[in-house]
């Protein structure tokens, strides 16, 4: 344990008074928390072994963002691409600096702020009420130097019709941040809401957590796009809990970092909770890209299914380990898991583990998992209409991704990130003809 | 008017001697109908004409008014005006036909639903992945359409009479047999059924065995062959 993440540092930070208390106990449960290794299965080919958390310190009071101080007003290009928005958050260096809300959807009750400065108490129980049933060092080291986040809740029955934006922004050299996102949709409740991380290019820590509550019957759409500079580490929990005939559909885009870890849990604990999860992750040079999923079924006729679609080139590596549970009272239910990997250069490198718990008898389940190279006769097939090889690659590799893009949860997205993932592929050959 | 030779081409495929020396002529608007049973290195010829790797030139050339394409790279060879309906097209996720159109010859998506009509390619196949869960007959349309659309000044049909049913073969064999006539279109059909020169009249029917043209003829020697076989390569 390094020393700059201590209780002190924890204490200082601003805020009201229960969230202090809570950063100062979880820094008590840090000092008896062990620092993980990668000979554990869950951190098996990550890179955890060479984070060094002394180069990093957490953020003064004084570093936070301040109200207004935004790094993009009005969101920046993510939160155009969005188009219309029923509400907006945006958090920097680890303070919320913007929040607003649709008045009709005010009145309604919605509430789109600042999880440190909510005016609902509710908001004390249901901070880290999803995330405390997967803890590990990472979130409790977020937990000790949380001091505001994106706080989304939504009334029982209360359908937004347009998504909210919430952008995660950190600029700071050498520090860490802890981006958190809560979305609580009440029963009978719709939502769908955007998030994006990012950082520029610099050494940086983001150790975040997403939690989202689905109520019974509530339908929750959630999107995460990452974009952090290549020196960022990222290392994220996204969870999600799920009622009684509750639907999310939820994606993870992933496209920077140095070494960007997502753990996406999904606990259906309702009966009829359909979960779907997907994921597009491209990485280039050095990068690491890094899943661990889990499908928690404990409820009976519950429905999951996962569709995770990576590419890698240059030296670039990926690990997606992921694991379906279906608990003894999952009977009837479903659950499907696929990963689909494109290896694009010899260097470059893809890991794929998927595995069944399945603990009840009566289930439908199945898992499949790919890791190789571009198909040679796709290629030759449109270097036979004269494609150019490099687009010929290019265009195979932005059709493989498509079914995840067509099933993105805001498809007024898809265009942007098909566009980013079209530079993708393209920065290698660059490279190469430039000698 | 444009003419592709075919001069004493000789290809290894996995240190295999497939083709023997090939000589074939032809000029725009003429159609060639290349018979002979399995194994005789009929596909071969058509992915060594389009450059595929693992298809080695050992001897020979293959031009198009005068230019040699032995040794181009495919998408060089299409765009020099050769082209390829593939027998086996290869399912392409996630790209449309209009994706890789688009990239490689600048044709737009009216122009590709127009000729969609024509060809009878219904639109829900215009916005899947080309090839991706396409009957037989929707794969050869598809290719016809491809073939229409990038108006090449010669067409290698691989078997475009296999897999297809009688409406779908004649919708395909009518539309080529315009472009021979419209666009001036040169066509080599390889095929082991004469089903197709029905619609589709050849000018000149090779038996190829073995890896060469054995016999040469005109539109007759196919109705010879459907009666006789290829005993008669052995004539």
């Amino acid at each position: 344990m390094t020393n700059a993440f201590n209780t002190e540092a924890a204490r200082a930070l601003g805020g009201p008074d229960w969230l202090r208390d809570r950063r100062v106990a979880a820094v008590d449960r840090l000092l008896d928390t062990q620092f993980p290794t990668s000979s554990e299965e869950i951190w098996r080919y990550s890179r955890i072994d060479d984070l060094d958390l002394t180069a990093y310190r957490p953020l003064t009071d004084i570093e936070m963002g301040a109200p207004g101080d935004e790094p993009v007003p009005g969101g920046g290009p993510v939160a155009a691409e969005v188009g219309e928005r029923a509400g907006l958050v945006v958090v920097r260096d680890g303070r919320v600096v913007r929040h607003e809300v649709d008045e009709r959807l005010a009145t309604q009750g919605v509430r789109v702020c600042d999880l440190a400065t909510c005016d609902l108490d509710d908001v004390r129980d249901w901070l880290g009420a999803t995330s405390d049933a997967s803890s590990d060092y990472f979130t409790v080291l977020h937990d000790a130097f949380l001091a505001g986040g994106a706080c989304i809740i939504v009334p029982d029955g209360v359908v937004l019709e347009r998504p909210i934006v919430v952008l995660h922004w950190a600029d700071l050299e050498g520090v860490a941040s802890f981006p958190h996102t809560l979305v609580v949709a009440g029963a009978g409740s719709e939502v769908a809401v955007v998030e994006r991380h990012g950082s520029p290019n610099i050494d940086h820590l983001a150790i975040g957590v997403t939690e989202v509550v689905v109520g019974d019957n509530a339908h929750v759409r959630h999107l995460c796009v990452q974009e952090h500079g290549s020196k960022t580490v990222s290392i994220m929990l996204q969870r999600s809990h799920l009622g009684r005939d509750a639907t999310l559909r939820s994606s993870a885009v992933a496209l920077g970092g140095h070494y960007s870890r997502l753990r996406v849990e999904s606990f259906l604990g309702g009966e009829r909770a359909e979960s779907d999860l997907l994921a597009v992750y491209f990485g280039d040079r050095d990068q690491m890209h890094d899943f661990r999923t889990l499908q928690d079924h404990a409820a009976p006729r519950t429905r999951s299914e996962l569709l995770f679609k990576g590419a890698v080139e240059d030296t670039a590596r990926s690990v997606y380990s992921g694991m379906i549970h279906l608990r003894t009272d999952a009977q009837k239910s479903q659950a499907y898991q696929t990963n689909r990997n494109l290896v694009l250069t010899e260097g470059a490198g893809a890991e794929s583990i998927p595995n069944l718990e399945i603990e009840a008898d009566d289930v439908r389940c199945s898992h499949a998992s790919t890791v190789g190279p571009i198909d040679d006769d796709q290629l030759y097939y449109l270097e036979t209409r004269g494609v150019h090889p490099k687009d010929a690659e290019r265009l195979i590799v932005l059709g493989f991704f498509e079914d995840v893009f067509a099933k993105l949860p805001v498809p007024s997205l898809a265009g942007a990130l098909r566009r980013a993932v079209h530079e993708k592929v393209g920065h290698l050959h660059g490279a190469v003809d430039n000698g | 008017m444009s003419t592709l030779v075919i001069q004493d081409l000789h290809v290894r495929v996995s240190g295999l001697d497939i083709l023997r020396g090939v000589n074939l002529e032809i000029a725009s608007g003429e159609v060639h109908a290349l018979m002979g049973p399995n194994g005789s290195g009929k596909s071969t010829l058509s992915h060594a004409l389009m450059g595929r790797e693992g298809y080695e030139v050992t001897q020979g050339s293959v031009t198009i008014d005068g230019e040699e394409l032995i040794g181009q790279p495919t998408w060089l060879r299409s765009r020099a005006g050769l082209f390829l309906s593939h027998q086996y097209p290869v399912e392409v996720p996630g790209v449309r036909i209009l994706d890789l159109l688009e990239v490689a010859a600048d044709v737009d998506e009216v122009a590709v639903q127009e000729e969609a009509l024509r060809i009878g390619v219904a639109a829900e196949f215009l916005d899947r992945g080309v090839n991706v869960e396409f009957s037989g007959g929707e794969q050869k349309r598809a290719e016809t359409l491809q073939l229409a659309l990038l108006r090449p000044k010669f067409a290698i049909l691989d078997e475009v009479d296999s897999g297809l049913d009688v409406d779908a073969l004649r919708d395909v064999a009518r539309r080529i047999e315009m472009m021979t006539s419209e666009s001036k279109l040169g066509v080599l059909a390889i095929t082991h059924y004469s089903r197709l020169l029905t619609v589709l009249r050849p000018d000149r029917v090779h038996v190829f065995i073995e890896g060469r043209v054995i016999k040469s003829g005109g539109p007759e020697l196919a109705d010879e062959l459907e009666r006789t076989g290829y005993e008669i390569g052995e004539l």
